[in-house]
Parts: structure tokens; C-alpha cells; sequence
């Protein structure tokens, strides 16, 4: 059975590398090779899941060597898998909502003349992501982390005629290095500590570590958390990365990638738990960045935009429930499968309606669509209510438990942590009901395109709207499947282990805690965007001082700007004046003397016999003498 | 008087005649040599007795078969175990049969094939008067510009004896690192070296150049041997013998008995550091060594390109393994002695042939000056004293040599109406017109300079980690800076053929004929598997490294 893992990881590489070197005569059929190997992929997860059912808890994991990638002294790296619970939860999303989006992906980007090489990207993504989260060690974990990085941006760049397109693709690369550089120092961290890279001995040697070293690799872990998963304060790419394919933006950048960062948390969990102050990093990073996504998300008008600004805030509940240790562990993950469910859906609708509106983001210009696209308004309404945690859909027990298990951390921190992710809860609704009413209700505030058309929205085709329909079911009712007798939790953990913490207040009331934060933001929303007394106006105001600056991103790029660009420049620029004075002179100088001498001894090669004849002459008198000084020395 | 005591005066009367002890001769051990010398004399027989048309093609054929059987004979040797398990001592003491022999006279027949494709090229210069031509003089002993000379072009003559005399020269580089006493030593040295002055003055174009060149190098050989010659009588005095194993043993000590005869100078120290010095004097001039190395610029930019490559290559890799034999074997017992001097031949050599190629302007000068520095480099190895020593020295001939005959063969296809474009000014923009070349070229020079993923890188790393381990860490430090400064002038030229504009007259880059391609491509493809793979070599090079005694 283990034999089968590396094909998971073969087949979308297989696509990827057809369809990117195998030239146009794929061009007809790319798209349905892409898809069938991203099925293909999925199959065999399913497969190797089933499989997995039927052992016994403890021999659940797989393992699979395939070749020693490096082995140079004590330096030993294996191409080696390791299939336990958590990876096949992630095999399964991966593939599942790729398979899906590849599906999408045929309708959405039927008219386009690359799709071809757009699937080939969608392939090396798949690839990519299966082998960072199939690694059994941290340095092929890395190699599928690149991976992930170079396909996202590859595929945010797609449409690189628009330097929008380029430019957030850049954008996206350079920050995400920063956060690279934290893994590849995590990892030097850990060679240099345990002498390897592989999970089980690197996580099994935690006893023995100094706590300082732990904190130092988690701290490094979660700034390459911070850069994939878009994370305070490495949070600044996502929302431009919205300038790919709606499709990515469903995958990528909702789904799957940016939620590496949890899974390397996850993965990590004995590093972290036996290091509380990175873990109490942890959470402030993501109970900042989970009030930071839901404030960014309520101002935005561009629907894709708002849609980040939630990924991002959703990523920080998991990031927060990995930061809680054994706590929540499970939960996070529990969180980023129901989430990849949603979101997904949550795009590829905005997706479709895009599609029926010439392109138009901003919802501003929409309205009334519920009346056109009656498939895509359905879709959407289900993961709008699962998001916000509407009682008995996913997003509610997912993020229910989050919440438990923050109040569970004990103590003061409990409380803050607690009531912050209620606060955010509460936004979700506001910011999801916004986005809901804007595009769905209210009247038609459609403006006509650069060519004067008006749009006429209409329903998207069938490869479009039946993924939507199916991720809609896993948005209705994975969360339920998890929760109910607690499934989800004996299926993980074995792998992250669990601890139920010390909850100051009983689930229930925390429940219905939640339940009123969810009520208390849709209504605000609802007397916001919702009364026919009070239109949405297709201009936006000017707003308050925290809506502008939430338009901003809360002044993200202005900030970057001012401290590192500037600062960068004002660096760079000193730097190079000691470069050209100082070390320019200092080389110059001497290469000038090497020149000049060089000049002086070339003249000795006069060309004339007799004078290297002298030269030899002289040159064995030196050498005997030398010799015999020697002797006497 | 009787007429019988008259004649007793300036005779007298014979013994009974001894036989004469015929000597042992291993000859399958000595095969390689052999095969070599004996196609040399078929060739001067195919000289004399084949039509003046069939020689070209009977001359290459007969010279590389020649050279293939004798590399066969090679590799069957180390198949056999002489390299390790039954290393001896051949030909009555003179020849010695061990690993460095094997491996330097398979590098050397190598370089020697590769080098003798570039010899049979035709292709390059376009045919006059229905023959086609190569690098080599119609008549050389026709005087340059003569009345004469035009006829002998027009008759369409050739000089296929460069074949032959090739042949030679390559049996005496076989022989020069096995050499196992002073004499053999000495003759194969000579053996080499005449039909090399020979074949540098036998060039096509520029030959007054190519004839000063070859006089200059004849003369300055010619007084190298006679310090040579004076060197190993000198040792003889101080050891009572030319081999090797006694010398040694002599100057170890462990030989006290004094041969009666000479029993004035055996033992005398001065003798056998004056000696040394001598005969270490003449192993430096052939692999160029700063100050021995002043004929090597001329003598490289005068001859014909590919005989400059074979000289480069094959040449420097018999000298480097007589030196190191030398050094190993015989004065291991005076290394106090020798290294401190070694030490500064081997930083003069390495800075001296960086500094003064930053300052040239003609590709073969600069390839020239070059060798000399990488002449340091082996040094530096050489003086290590270690088996790493030994191997080190080994991987880098074998490497260096396949880089310069690839170099010296892309050098002449560089080509415009006076023949080769040799003056560094003509090859500005060569990428732009020629990419592949200028690529190739680009290429050899990187490993020149000692870039990793080419052998150059990993034959500098191997040297420089022999000598640092030996105890020479300064001396590494000095070849890292010279390595500095050469990395400058190599990489000069690569900006001058990629960055700079073409000139509108520049030259043209010539289409080979397959044999110059296959120069090329091996020294391409043994720069890019010595840099990326080296471990296979580097593992056979160890193995080699232990001489016999």
C-alpha cells in the first residue's frame, strides 16, 4: 500500500510536466488531462484512506523511502513519505478541492488561449502541496513549501499582460521569501541541533533539547507560518494576490496553500508545546491577525478582496487554536477542512458571478443577482451561513470549538482569548452578511464595462456550478459528519494528541455566546446594506478614519513602505557609498598595483634568448644556493 | 723490436670473450612504449615509400590506431594489477611499472589522441591549388617567402612527417614519468623534446615566428639539458649510481659501503645538493616554472596552435610525473631540504604566471601565461609530501589537459585572413556571432579559473586540500590569491566575447571537420563529468597514487 504514496504525488507531476514541456499539440486536450490526473491523485488518496480505516489505530501511518536524495558525511537526506491521519487529511482537501477546482477551472477559463499552461500550473500546484504535507522530513517539506510558492506565483502572475498581475505575483514571491527564510533557518537550527531532518527523530529528541533552542526553530516555524499562511505581519501579499484566476484564488489562496503554514504548526506540535513563549507567540499572532482579516474584510468593496480579508482572519482562528497547543490542535485542522470547504465554494461563486458580470469585482456594482444565478446564490448563501457559524452547518462547530478551546487555554489569557475570538465571530457575520447583501439583494446597481456593455448576469455552466453544488454539501455538512461522536477528534489524535484544558464556562454557554455574536453581526449588517430605505450607494463614501484605513489594508503597505522600503533604501544607499569609497578603493587600489606590476614584469619577456637564458641561469644559482643555504640553516 | 712487442704497446691481447648477458625485457609491461615507437618507424617508412597523395590518411590512421592499441595496452596493464597489486621494476631498473606510470602515460596518450585530431584537421583554411590544408608547413625547409616555398605550396605538399614525429615525442613523454634512473630519465627527455623544437617550427602561417619560436626553445632546452646532464653526473658522484632506488638509499642512509672508485665524492652532501638543485632545475623548465618559464610564452604563441595544445597538455603532465617520481622516490630523505626552496618556486610560478597574463593581449600568450600558473598549482600539490599529494597531482593532469587542448583547439578556429585571430581585440562579440564557440570557450575558461562544476574547480580543490593537509596552509593562501587574480583575466575574456559589440571586420569562426569536434566535445564533456562526478576519478587517482620503488 505504501507504494502507492509516491504516486499521489506523481500523477499532477506527471500533468505538469506534459503540459508545460509537451508544446501546443496539447492544447486540446490539457485541461482534461490536468483534471483526470488531479482525479487520478484523488482516487489514491481515497484509496490509501480506506485502507488506513481498516487498521488499527496504532499502525495507521505509512511509510514509503523512496531514494537517498543527499548523503554527504553526516548530512543525510532521504526522498522519503510519511502518510499518517494528518497528511491523509490533507491528501484528501488537496486533491478533493483540486479535482474540483480543475473541474471549475475548465469552464471558468475555457475562452482563455493559455489554459493549457494554466492547468500545468494547477498540476505543479497539486504536486507541490502533496509533497509538502507527504514529507516525512523537515528538508523535503521545504522542497514542496518552494514548490507551493513558486506555482502560487506563477499562477497569480497568470494574466501577466496586466501589470497589476505581475506586480502582485512579485509581490506575493518577495514577502513569501521572508518567511522562507525563517524555514530554511528552522532547519539549519534543527540540523545543527538534532543532526537530522526527519519527523520522528527531530520531534521524538524534543526531551532533550534546550528550551531556548525550541523557541528560537518555533519562532522560525512560524515566520514561514506568517509568510504562507499570510499572517501578521507577513499578511500584506494575500489580498493582491487576488489578481490570478478566481480559480486560484479558490484553491491557493482559500483553500490549501495558505494553510501550510497550520499544517507545519500542526506538524510541529512537540517543538511548540515544549516552547510556551513561541507558542504564546503563536497565538498573539494569530488572535491579531484574526481581528486584523475580519476589519479589512468588512471595508472592502472588490468581493475577492473581502473574501481574502476573511481567509486571512479564518486562518488566524487556526493559527490561534495550533497556538493553544494539544487544545487545539485538532480543532485547526477540524477549522481548515470545513474552511476549505466554504471558501472555496465562497469563491468559486464569486467566481461565477464575476463570470456573469463582465469581469466586474466591485460590489458596489452588483445587486439583485439572487434572481439570475439562483444556482451560484444558493451555493454562496450555504457557505455564507457556514462561515459565519450559522447553528448545524460546518463553519458553526468548527469554529465553535475554537472558541471553546481558547476560553479552555485557562486563566486571563483564556478570557482575552476567548472573547477576541467571539468579537471575531461576530465581525465574520457583519462581513459576510455585507458581502452577501451587496452582491445578492437590494436593487440592480449595474454600471456598464469599459465598452459600454451593460452585463446581462446569467447562470454559469454546468463544469462550473456542480463543484460549487458539491463543495455547497461539504459546507453544509462536513462539520456535523466531524463533530458528531467527536469522529474527527479520535481520527487526529493519535498523530497531534488532546487535551480538553480547563473551560472557565460550559460549552453550552459558549454556544450561545456564539450564536448571539452571530446574530448581533448580521443584524448590524442587515441595518447597514439591507433596508430597501437605504441603498447601497454604487460610489463609496468617504467613511470614518478606520473605514479608510481598513480600505487600506489598515495602512499594511504604507507601513511596509515607510519602515522597509525606506528604510531598505536609506540601508542600501549608505552601504553602497562605503561600497564605492571604501571597498571599491581598497580593490581598485589593488588591482590597480596587480596591473601595474604586471606591466613592470612583462618587460623582463623581452623576446631575446640570451636574456632567458640569464633568467634560467640565474634562477638555478638561487635554487642551488637556496639549497644549500638551507643545509646550513 | 718484434712486430708483436711493438703492437703490445697500444694493445693487448683479449681475454677469452664473456657472453655478453642478454637483459631482461619485460616487453608486455613496456608495450605501451613500444607500440608507440613502432608505429613512429613505420611512419617514417610510409614517409619514404608511399605516394606523396595516400600519405595524409595512412600517417593519421596509422598514428591513431597507435595510439588506441597503446592506450589498450594501458588499460590492460591496470586491468592486470600492475598499477596496484604487482607493481615492478622493469627493463633491468630503468623503467618502473606502478600506478603513476599507468595513469600519467594513459592521460598522456589520451591528451595525445585528442591533440592529434586537431593535427589531421583540414577543414579550416579553404583548399589552395586542389589540396587541402592543414596547420602544417607545405616544405619546412623551404625558406619563408621563397620562390621555393610558393612552388611547394602550389604543388600542393604536405607535411605528414609531423605523424611520426608526433609518435616520438609521445613515446618519450611515456617513458619520462616511468623513467626509474637518472639516464632514462635524460634520453626520454631527450627523446620528446627534439621532435617537439621540430614540429613547433612547422607552422603554415607566420612562420618566421613559428621558426624563431622553435630556435629559441631548442636553445634554451638544449641549456636546461646540460644543467641536467651536469646535475645527474653530480649525483652519480655523490650516489655511485643513476637509479633511482640506490640514490635514495644512499641519501637515507641506509647504503654506507662506499664504492671503492669513487670514493672521493660518494657521501659528499654538496654533491648531492648541488645535484638536486640541477636536475630539479631541468624538470622545472619543461613544466614551466617561474624562472624557467620564459621560453613558454613564445614558444606557445610561435607554434603551430594544436602542436601549443599538445605541449601544453601532454608535455606538462610526462614532466609533472618525472617531478614528482623525482621527488617521491629518490629525495624523499632531503624533502627538509628541498621544500623550503620548492616553496618559493611554486609562489613565484603561481603569482608570476596570474600577474603577468592580466597585462597580455594575444589568447595564446594569455593560454600560455596561464599554464604557467596552473604550473604552480600542481606544484603546490606536488610539494604536499602526502599520497594526497601524489592523487591530488594526478586528478588535476588529467583534468588540466583535456581543458587546454580544448581551449588551444577552439583557438583555431578563431579565424580571419592572416589565419588564426589570435589578438585578444578580434574576439570581442565572438558570442554574438558565434555562440556555441564562444560558449565552449567560455566554458574551458571557467575551469581555467577554477569554477565549481568544472574539473578545474575540483582539480584546485584537491591540490589545494593535498597541500594544506601536507602542511603548506600559506601556500594555499597564496593560491587562492593567485587563483584571485588569474579568475580576472579569464573572465575578462568571457565579458570581452559576450558583452562587448562585434567588430565589423572581425574574424570569422571557421567550420571543423569532425576530427576538431571531437577534440572539442571531449575536452567539453571531461571538464563538465570531472566537475559534476569527480569522485570516480578522483577514487582511480588515489588508487594510482603510490609509486613503486
Amino acid at each position: 500500500m505504501e507504494n502507492l504514496i509516491a504516486l499521489l504525488i506523481a500523477a499532477p507531476l506527471l500533468g505538469a510536466a506534459v503540459l508545460l514541456c509537451g508544446g501546443r499539440r496539447f492544447d486540446r486536450v490539457g485541461h482534461l488531462l490536468g483534471t483526470a490526473l488531479a482525479a487520478t491523485s484523488f482516487v489514491i488518496g481515497a484509496a490509501l484512506f480506506a485502507n488506513m480505516l481498516t487498521k488499527s489505530v496504532d499502525d495507521r501511518a505509512l511509510h514509503q523511502k523512496l531514494f537517498n536524495w543527499i548523503d554527504v558525511g553526516g548530512f543525510q537526506a532521504d526522498i522519503a513519505f510519511q502518510l499518517d491521519q494528518l497528511s491523509i487529511t490533507f491528501v484528501l482537501l488537496i486533491s478533493g478541492v483540486g479535482t474540483l477546482i480543475h473541474v471549475y477551472s475548465i469552464g471558468y477559463m475555457e475562452h482563455d488561449e493559455r489554459r493549457r499552461r494554466f492547468f500545468g500550473y494547477l498540476n505543479l500546484f497539486l504536486a507541490a502541496m502533496l509533497l509538502l504535507v507527504l514529507a516525512d522530513n523537515y528538508l523535503l517539506l521545504y522542497f514542496g513549501w518552494e514548490g507551493v510558492g513558486l506555482a502560487s506565483y506563477l499562477l497569480i502572475g497568470f494574466w501577466q499582460h496586466k501589470p497589476s498581475a505581475a506586480t502582485a505575483a512579485k509581490k506575493a514571491f518577495l514577502v513569501n521569501r521572508v518567511g522562507d527564510i525563517g524555514l530554511s533557518i528552522a532547519i539549519m537550527l534543527m540540523f545543527t541541533t538534532f543532526g537530522t531532518f526527519a519527523f520522528g527523530p527531530v520531534l521524538g529528541s524534543v526531551g532533550e533539547t534546550s528550551e531556548g533552542m525550541l523557541t528560537a526553530i518555533g519562532l522560525m516555524l512560524l515566520l514561514a507560518a506568517c509568510g504562507k499562511s499570510a499572517q501578521v505581519p507577513l499578511q500584506s501579499w494575500l489580498g493582491d494576490a487576488m489578481e490570478g484566476p478566481t480559480p486560484v484564488s479558490a484553491l491557493i489562496h482559500a483553500a490549501t496553500m495558505v494553510t501550510a503554514g497550520v499544517y507545519l504548526i500542526v506538524r510541529s506540535g512537540a517543538i511548540f508545546n515544549a516552547a510556551p513563549d513561541a507558542q504564546l507567540v503563536v497565538v498573539i499572532v494569530g488572535a491579531v491577525t484574526l481581528m486584523f482579516g475580519a476589519i479589512v474584510g468588512c471595508a472592502k468593496d472588490d468581493i475577492k478582496k473581502a473574501l481574502a480579508g476573511s481567509t486571512m482572519s479564518q486562518i488566524g482562528y487556526m493559527i490561534l487554536a495550533a497556538g493553544l497547543g494539544p487544545i487545539g490542535y485538532v480543532f485547526a485542522i477540524m477549522h481548515l477542512v470545513t474552511h476549505g470547504f466554504f471558501k472555496a465554494g465562497l469563491f468559486l461563486g464569486a467566481g461565477s458571478v464575476m463570470h456573469g458580470m463582465n469581469d466586474e469585482v466591485d460590489m458596489r456594482k452588483y445587486g439583485g443577482l439572487r434572481k439570475y444565478m439562483p444556482v451560484t446564490f444558493v451555493t454562496f448563501g450555504l457557505g455564507y451561513l457556514a462561515i459565519i457559524g450559522f447553528p448545524g452547518l460546518s463553519g458553526f462547530f468548527s469554529k465553535d470549538m475554537i472558541i471553546e478551546a481558547a476560553f479552555a487555554k485557562g486563566g486571563t489569557e483564556g478570557w482575552i482569548l476567548g472573547s477576541i475570538t467571539l468579537l471575531g465571530a461576530a465581525i465574520t457575520a457583519f462581513y459576510m452578511t455585507r458581502v452577501m447583501l451587496m452582491t445578492f439583494f437590494g436593487e440592480k446597481r449595474w454600471q456598464p464595462d469599459a465598452e459600454g456593455h451593460l452585463p446581462h448576469p446569467h447562470e454559469s455552466p454546468k463544469s462550473m456550478t456542480i463543484p460549487m453544488i458539491i463543495l455547497a454539501f461539504g459546507s453544509v455538512f462536513a462539520g456535523g459528519f466531524f463533530s458528531i461522536g467527536d469522529r474527527f477528534l479520535n481520527w487526529l489524535e493519535p498523530v497531534t494528541g488532546w487535551d480538553h484544558g480547563h473551560a472557565p464556562i460550559s460549552a453550552t454557554t459558549v454556544t450561545a455566546a456564539t450564536v448571539v455574536a452571530l446574530l448581533l453581526g448580521v443584524s448590524i449588517a442587515w441595518v447597514m446594506y439591507g433596508r430597501k430605505a437605504r441603498p447601497v450607494p454604487v460610489v463609496a463614501p468617504r467613511g470614518s478614519v478606520l473605514t479608510r484605513a481598513a480600505r487600506r489594508d489598515l495602512l499594511q503597505d504604507d507601513f511596509n513602505h515607510v519602515v522597509l522600503v525606506r528604510g531598505g533604501e536609506h540601508l542600501t544607499r549608505s552601504l553602497v557609498y562605503v561600497d564605492h569609497t571604501l571597498v571599491d578603493g581598497v580593490v581598485n587600489g589593488t588591482a590597480a598595483s596587480v596591473g601595474g606590476l604586471s606591466g613592470r614584469l612583462r618587460k623582463l619577456q623581452n623576446g631575446y634568448a640570451r636574456s632567458y637564458a640569464v633568467s634560467m641561469f640565474g634562477g638555478t644559482a638561487v635554487l642551488i644556493a637556496a639549497t644549500l643555504l638551507m643545509r646550513a640553516v | 723490436m718484434s712486430a708483436t712487442a711493438v703492437h703490445s704497446l697500444w694493445t693487448t691481447a683479449a681475454g677469452p670473450i664473456d657472453k655478453i648477458q642478454a637483459p631482461d625485457i619485460e616487453y608486455a609491461q613496456l608495450a605501451p612504449v613500444l607500440i608507440v615507437v613502432g608505429a613512429a618507424v613505420v611512419g617514417l617508412l610510409v614517409e619514404a615509400f608511399m605516394p606523396r597523395k595516400a600519405r595524409y590518411h595512412a600517417q593519421v590512421f596509422l598514428t591513431v590506431l597507435a595510439i588506441v592499441a597503446s592506450f589498450a595496452a594501458v588499460l590492460g596493464l591496470a586491468e592486470a594489477g600492475y598499477g596496484t597489486t604487482k607493481v615492478r621494476i622493469a627493463a633491468m631498473g630503468a623503467i618502473a611499472i606502478d600506478g603513476p606510470t599507468l595513469f600519467l602515460q594513459g592521460t598522456i596518450l589520451l591528451a595525445s589522441l585528442v591533440a592529434v585530431f586537431t593535427f589531421a584537421e583540414r577543414k579550416l583554411d579553404p583548399e589552395t591549388h586542389g589540396t587541402k590544408i592543414d596547420s602544417f608547413v607545405a616544405q619546412a625547409a623551404a625558406v619563408p617567402g621563397s620562390e621555393n616555398e610558393k612552388q611547394a605550396v602550389k604543388a600542393g605538399f604536405t607535411t605528414t612527417e609531423v605523424y611520426p614525429l608526433t609518435l616520438f615525442a609521445i613515446a618519450g613523454l611515456l617513458v619520462f614519468p616511468a623513467a626509474n634512473d637518472l639516464l632514462t630519465l635524460f634520453i626520454s627527455l631527450e627523446v620528446f623534446s627534439l621532435p617537439l623544437y621540430l614540429l613547433c617550427a612547422l607552422a603554415r602561417r607566420k612562420r618566421l615566428m613559428s621558426q624563431e619560436a622553435a630556435v629559441k626553445y631548442f636553445l634554451l632546452g638544449a641549456f636546461s639539458s646540460a644543467f641536467l646532464l651536469f646535475g645527474i653526473a653530480l649525483m652519480y658522484g655523490y650516489a655511485g649510481s643513476v637509479a633511482y632506488a640506490r640514490i635514495a638509499d644512499v641519501v637515507d642512509g641506509s647504503i654506507r659501503t662506499i664504492d671503492p672508485v669513487l670514493a672521493d665524492t660518494m657521501g659528499n652532501d654538496a654533491l648531492l645538493l648541488i645535484g638536486s638543485a640541477m636536475i630539479l632545475m631541468g624538470l622545472l623548465f619543461k613544466v614551466g616554472a617561474v624562472p624557467f618559464h620564459m621560453w613558454t610564452p613564445d614558444v606557445y604563441q610561435g607554434a603551430p596552435t594544436p602542436v601549443t595544445g599538445f605541449m601544453a597538455a601532454a608535455t606538462k603532465v610526462a614532466a609533472f610525473g618525472a617531478l614528482l617520481r623525482l621527488l617521491y622516490v629518490v629525495l624523499p630523505g632531503m624533502s627538509w631540504d628541498w621544500r623550503p626552496v620548492m616553496w618559493g618556486i611554486t609562489i613565484a610560478t603561481m603569482l608570476g604566471g596570474a600577474i603577468v597574463a592580466i597585462t597580455q593581449t594575444d589568447i595564446k600568450r594569455l593560454l600560455a601565461y596561464s599554464s604557467i600558473a596552473h604550473a604552480g598549482f600542481i606544484l603546490a600539490g606536488v610539494i604536499a609530501v602526502t599520497p594526497e599529494g601524489v592523487s591530488s597531482v594526478l586528478f588535476y593532469l588529467g583534468a588540466y589537459s583535456f581543458v587546454t587542448i580544448g581551449a588551444f583547439a577552439v583557438v583555431t578556429l578563431v579565424r580571419d585572413a592572416g589565419g588564426e585571430a589570435t589578438h585578444l581585440s578580434k574576439w570581442a562579440g565572438l558570442g554574438r556571432r558565434s555562440p556555441l564557440v564562444a560558449a565552449v570557450f567560455a566554458v574551458f575558461l571557467l575551469a581555467f579559473a577554477g569554477i565549481p562544476l568544472t574539473s578545474g574547480f575540483s582539480g584546485k580543490f584537491a591540490v589545494f586540500k593535498a597541500a594544506a593537509e601536507g602542511g603548506a596552509g600559506a601556500l594555499v593562501v597564496v593560491g587562492v590569491i593567485s587563483s584571485a587574480i588569474a579568475a580576472f583575466f579569464y573572465i575578462r575574456v568571457i565579458v570581452l566575447m559576450f558583452f562587448s559589440e562585434p567588430k565589423a571586420d572581425g574574424p570569422t569562426v571557421a567550420v571543423p571537420s569532425v576530427m576538431t569536434k571531437m577534440a572539442i566535445g571531449m575536452g567539453v564533456v571531461v571538464t563538465v563529468v570531472l566537475g559534476v562526478a569527480p569522485q570516480y576519478f578522483l577514487n582511480l587517482a588515489s588508487q594510482a597514487g603510490v609509486f613503486v620503488r
